[in-house]
């Protein structure tokens, strides 16, 4: 069986990696956060992010159950939360949320801890307090069922399509055949593939749910008199030769592989563990995708890219793949993985193993290239207006 | 890969495609032979565009991976350059709503 060696957990999977989260709960404790990241210990990582202090209820549960879900991830260890003062998006809901998986929790607020230096200092000392507490922690050999692997992709070209998105589908195969979970999103790159997803799917519920969702996806552009064309493709993908968001779609589905489709969750929601491949209904904005699946227990993500992306999160370890020989050459100090080597005759299959073999490794420790630059970037995905009026209305 | 390489220069994805994907940037009077026939390039095509195989009419739908991913909106002959100026998603296309709400 395929393993790797990860940091066990009393509640659930093991984690890949093992930090304290310092994670605000609104843009007003972003910097507070970053600052006491900056100055704890070196496993001591800020979620920062732009949402404001009081959003509507809807907007807020969404908020709530990503910094929840980021703080139950099994790659954190101990978690800060840090607020403002009280608000809205509740430190102590949180905090408990977190807490249910019984590692530990502290809360911090700006306001009753006398300003944001005072913040800084408490924070500090608390963060590294944290870290003491699992600074002990060493890795194990755990069953490769254990990891849920989150893939996503961006700055897709048409090589995204031929090369990258089949091999890290093929690599998505091989965890699905071990046990594990393999999860991808980006719901408005599913139009113009949605039938064949939707043949895969398990049962008539999931072809459902997964139809309704990329419905409600591509009736919001109608709604608002517009098409996709402005946005999907993007000009950068366009220039890359990718014509209709149908042609996009079907080269973006080929990343999570050939298996059923078990499910389909919210932005955020938990993963199943040992779930074969389940959809996330997210946004094709890059960063808010990674972080949705994330807050959902990915431990590791695999991102293709065909023009060239470098980006990575705090918490989870990113995996650049490129199909692009191009970029493969430019940009090779911000690749891992070069699957170009598909167009000049490798097999899919072959590349997958490769990858596959590289998720095992990053599991175990082996550092990515946007860990060895700290690309971290982080946001939540903020429901639009449109959004929060369509969920009332189901209310 | 899946798909068929011709003459090292397009990549022909499935069976029924209309279009092959250029594997290099490609220059105008150069020849891709497929099963069916013989295309000379009539323009200038750079590495990951497509290049029409065979004569579509407006209207007709454009084929890669076996699956349609939008309609030529002008004529297109063997050995020209497919893309946004001469083809069109079919979906998610808010602008030909109507004022009931109806998608035409």
């Amino acid at each position: 069986m395929a393993t790797f060696d990860g940091y066990p957990r009393p509640d659930g999977p093991a984690g890949v990696r093992n930090y304290v989260a310092v994670v605000p709960t609104s843009v007003a404790a972003s910097a507070v956060a970053e600052a006491i990241a900056d100055r704890a210990t070196e496993n001591v990582r800020a979620t920062p992010h732009q949402m404001g202090i009081d959003p509507p209820k809807a907007a807020r549960e969404q908020i709530e159950r990503t910094l929840a879900g980021v703080g139950r991830n099994p790659n954190v260890g101990a978690t800060l939360v840090v607020s403002l003062g009280p608000e809205t998006i509740d430190a102590d809901v949180i905090a408990d949320e977190i807490a249910g998986t019984g590692r530990a929790v502290e809360t911090l607020s700006i306001r009753e801890a006398g300003g944001t230096a005072a913040t800084v200092d408490t924070g500090v000392a608390l963060a590294r307090e944290l870290w003491d507490g699992i600074a002990n922690a060493r890795r194990e050999e755990r069953d490769a069922s254990e990891l849920v692997f989150g893939v996503e992709c961006g700055g897709s070209d048409t090589t995204s399509g031929i090369a990258s998105n089949p091999a890290v589908g093929a690599a998505c195969d091989r965890l699905v055949r071990d046990g594990g979970t393999a999860s991808f999103s980006e719901t408005p790159e599913f139009i113009g593939a949605e039938h064949i997803l939707a043949d895969r799917c398990v049962d008539d519920e999931t072809r459902e749910q997964l139809l309704a969702r990329v419905e409600r996806r591509e009736s919001a552009a109608q709604l608002m008199g517009v098409d996709l064309r402005g946005a999907q493709p993007t000009p950068g993908n366009q220039d890359g030769g990718l014509t209709t968001i149908e042609e996009k779609s079907l080269g973006a589905i080929a990343k999570g592989g050939t298996t059923p489709v078990r499910g389909i969750v919210d932005y955020a929601e938990s993963l199943p563990i040992g779930g074969g491949l389940v959809l996330m209904d997210t946004p094709g904005y890059d960063i808010e995708s990674v972080v949705g699946k994330v807050a959902g227990g990915a431990q590791i993500v695999a991102f293709t890219t065909g023009r060239g992306s470098t980006t990575g999160n705090p918490l989870a370890p990113v995996i650049k793949v490129t199909g692009n020989p191009k970029t493969a050459d430019r940009l090779a100090s911000n690749m891992d993985l070069d699957a170009s080597t598909i167009i000049d005759g490798e097999s899919i299959d072959a590349v997958g193993e490769r990858v596959y073999e590289t998720l095992l490794e990053v599991a175990s420790g082996a550092r990515t290239a946007a860990e060895q630059r700290r690309l971290e970037e982080f946001a939540i995905n903020e429901l639009q207006p449109n959004e929060l009026a369509e969920r009332r209305g189901n209310a | 890969m899946k798909g068929v390489i011709l003459d090292d220069r397009g990549l022909h994805m499935a069976h029924a495609d209309n279009v092959v994907t250029a594997i290099a940037d490609l220059d105008a009077g150069m020849e891709i032979a497929s099963e069916e026939a013989t295309i000379e390039l009539v323009e200038d095509v750079p590495f990951g565009h497509k290049i029409a195989l065979t004569s579509i009419d407006p209207g007709d739908t454009i084929v890669k991976y076996g699956e349609p991913i939008g309609a030529a909106v002008e004529s297109i002959e063997p050995g020209e350059w497919v893309h946004t100026h001469n083809c069109e998603s079919a979906r998610g296309r808010g602008d030909r709503s109507t004022d009931d709400g109806e998608v035409a």
